[in-house]
């Protein structure tokens, strides 16, 4: 009875009473002991949609429109907030002095590029600031804090997986740094890591992490509080992810006795890979974004007054945003291609060592 | 293997052997079986112990912050600077939470977060049931090469937008000398108003609904809109109250774009008043740490009544996001 043929040219052995009885329903089928299928009958005509699907009075066409219409307030919205500004953006990045009250700008040029790419001069003047501390803070930040914190995602969320009791408990413990608010919390850890403040106290050290601090040593604070915050999202994907894995491969593991640290890596983290790869993605386009938790820590763009040691690509657009217009968009869109570009190369690399 | 040894020297078809006591003791190495599973009994135990305190100390950590949060909000300037940190305040002192009501606009800034929060959840709900509905159910030309496309546009990094919706905001006169309070709540309302990843959660959610439902609805004559509302909708209720939430609480924190649109004071939300307002004591030049932890407290609480709450939609809201990633 489950399978359902559509035929042109099957015996029509039906009475007409039965074939005109099958008209008035909207469609013709007939059960077929020998070949035990339900058999559809279609005009030896172009069939109409509507008899096309076997018997389902599924009206494709006059949905169309419909469909339209439930789309339209998701399609307007996005033409003015999303598409248009996208498009924008990129015209802008190419415009001479672009300013964004009367949109007014001096001709297209792709010295805005060279501008804060350190290339050549705009208006007679270079913006360094992008070169010196822009895109060696964001690449830094991005590669200390997203293989730190998802090392330790994945060492948390094996140590909560092998939990017998409390699991629960713990579980929603570590969710808890999810719930804060960014500009919050990080002042918060601006108090811990003061030079009076706990931190210095337990380790009896004497440093200088927040207010006028060197520029590397300010980056400790602000990756430890990135990792800090990004954890609880990775640990509650891993363990989920987790929860998923067959046991039969530990059970396998357990007879033949391996180690635990293989089976870390030539169980857990396989079986976990597509997660991993999904944390990986977003949790780099997350990094290369960062800006709030500068502004929660060091209430400004650097670690003392009039620095800018604390840059970071998005600070630098936020902070030119009215100011250089034509730059800002420039730096978006050079931001916009990085993480293009790595999107697509972990996607590229991850088709051999993922496993779905 | 050990059944058939017994039975090398045990009859039991015999009577008389029957009431032979036999003991068996298997060895490997030098030690008796029974001593290896004890052995192995009390390295389990002690390993589980280990496990426990380390998970513990580890959730400590992860903890930590809130606690001395709480604590320094309690604390006068005088001993959070002191050489010697005490892990409890000495002296509590609640009157950093009296300083903070009467200098810092909590009560407007909080208002502000609510109503932006409530507008714009609204129209995000709206906008994400009929994309969900139409990607979901509805055939049209060109479905999936639409959403695929909605799907790629979540790689575009939001300050690519931020600049033109800058202008475009400012163009509709909502941001600027003349702005109104309402004017302000727009600006921070409407460009959040489409979410395309509520949309693709929903819409998974929507999937899920069997076929025979809809088909059973248009039999008793019911069109798309009331099996949408009346069918639709409420099966999907887990999934929208977990959008809400999630979306109250980006609201919440959102810094970037309010800080640029808000541009007075009592415009703001709650992450800028927080961080705009200054706990520089006038005397000292130093930054009160009490006035500030106590601020940030203040802050802090309502989302963590709003988890206490909803726990189990915002997890499950969450988690989701990388089940089907």
């Amino acid at each position: 009875m489950e399978n359902t043929t559509i035929s042109k040219n099957y015996d029509l052995s039906l009475s007409r009473d039965q074939v005109f009885d099958g008209m008035k329903e909207g469609y013709l089928s007939k059960y077929d002991e020998s070949k035990d299928v339900i058999v559809h009958f279609v005009s030896r005509k172009k069939a109409k949609e509507k008899f096309k699907v076997g018997g389902v009075l599924d009206n494709e066409q006059s949905n169309n429109w419909k469909a339209w219409l439930y789309l339209a307030p998701v399609l307007i919205l996005m033409a003015i907030f999303l598409i248009y500004p996208l498009i924008n953006t990129i015209v802008i990045s190419f415009m001479s002095n672009y300013n964004y009250v009367t949109g007014d700008f001096d001709g297209f040029t792709l010295n805005n590029f060279g501008a804060i790419l350190g290339l050549s001069d705009i208006n007679g003047y270079r913006d360094n600031r992008l070169i010196d501390y822009g895109f060696v803070n964001t690449f830094l930040i991005t590669f200390v804090t997203v293989p730190l914190s998802l090392v330790i995602a994945l060492l948390i969320s094996v140590l909560l997986n092998s939990l017998k009791w409390l699991k629960k408990v713990y579980q929603v413990v570590f969710f808890l740094p999810y719930v804060t608010n960014t500009i919050a919390i990080g002042m918060v850890f601006s108090v811990l890591f003061d030079k009076q403040g706990i931190i210095n106290y337990i380790f009896g050290s004497d440093i200088t992490w927040i207010y006028g601090a060197d520029r590397w040593t300010a980056m400790v604070p602000l990756c430890i509080y990135i990792v800090w915050s990004s954890l609880p999202f990775k640990i509650l994907i891993l363990l989920s992810g987790l929860q998923g894995v067959d046991k039969q491969y530990y059970q396998a593991a357990k007879i033949d006795s391996t180690p635990k640290w293989r089976v870390l890596l030539r169980i857990t983290v396989p079986a976990l890979s597509p997660q991993i790869l999904y944390l990986m993605v977003t949790s780099f386009i997350g990094a290369f974004k960062e800006y709030s938790s500068i502004v929660a820590l060091f209430n400004g763009p650097g670690t003392s007054t009039g620095s800018y040691n604390m840059y970071t690509i998005v600070y630098y657009i936020y902070d030119n945003l009215t100011s250089n217009t034509s730059l800002a968009a420039a730096a978006a869109v050079i931001l916009f291609i990085i993480i293009l570009i790595f999107t697509f190369l972990q996607l590229w690399l991850s088709k051999k060592r993922v496993h779905y | 293997m050990v059944a058939t040894k017994l039975k090398e020297y045990i009859d039991f078809s015999n009577d008389k052997d029957v009431d032979v006591d036999v003991t068996i003791t298997i060895k490997e190495g030098n030690r008796s079986v029974d001593s290896i599973k004890k052995r192995e009994k009390v390295t389990r135990f002690f390993l589980t112990i280990i496990l426990y305190i380390l998970v513990t100390f580890l959730a400590l950590m992860m903890i930590f912050p809130f606690y001395w949060m709480i604590i320094t909000s309690l604390k006068n300037n005088s001993e959070i600077i002191s050489a010697n940190q005490t892990f409890f305040p000495t002296i509590v002192m609640w009157s950093n939470y009296v300083y903070v009501f009467q200098h810092f606009n909590f009560v407007t800034y909080m208002t502000n977060t609510i109503v932006v929060a409530i507008f714009s959840t609204i129209g995000t709900l709206i906008t994400t049931i009929f994309g969900a509905f139409a990607f979901a159910r509805l055939n049209f030309k060109g479905r999936e090469a639409l959403f695929l496309v909605f799907l790629m546009t979540m790689m575009i990094p939001g300050e690519m937008m931020v600049i033109s919706n800058y202008i475009t905001v400012a163009a509709f006169g909502w941001i600027g000398e003349n702005a109104t309070l309402l004017d302000a709540y727009l600006s921070m309302i409407v460009p959040f108003w489409v979410s395309v990843f509520y949309i693709y959660l929903l819409r998974q959610n929507f999937k899920q609904i069997p076929n025979e439902l809809y088909l059973a609805a248009k039999v008793d004559g019911k069109s798309d809109w009331s099996f949408l509302w009346k069918v639709m909708v409420p099966l999907a209720a887990p999934t929208l109250i977990s959008i809400t939430i999630l979306k109250f609480m980006g609201t919440w924190n959102s810094y970037v774009w309010p800080n640029l649109v808000a541009n007075r004071d009592e415009f703001r939300l709650i992450s800028n008043g927080l961080r705009g307002s200054s706990f520089v004591d006038v005397e000292s030049g130093r930054v009160e740490y009490g006035y500030q932890t106590a601020a940030t407290v203040l802050v802090t609480v309502p989302l963590f009544l709003l988890f206490v709450l909803f726990r189990k939609y915002i997890m499950r809201g969450v988690g989701r996001a990388g089940i089907k990633g």
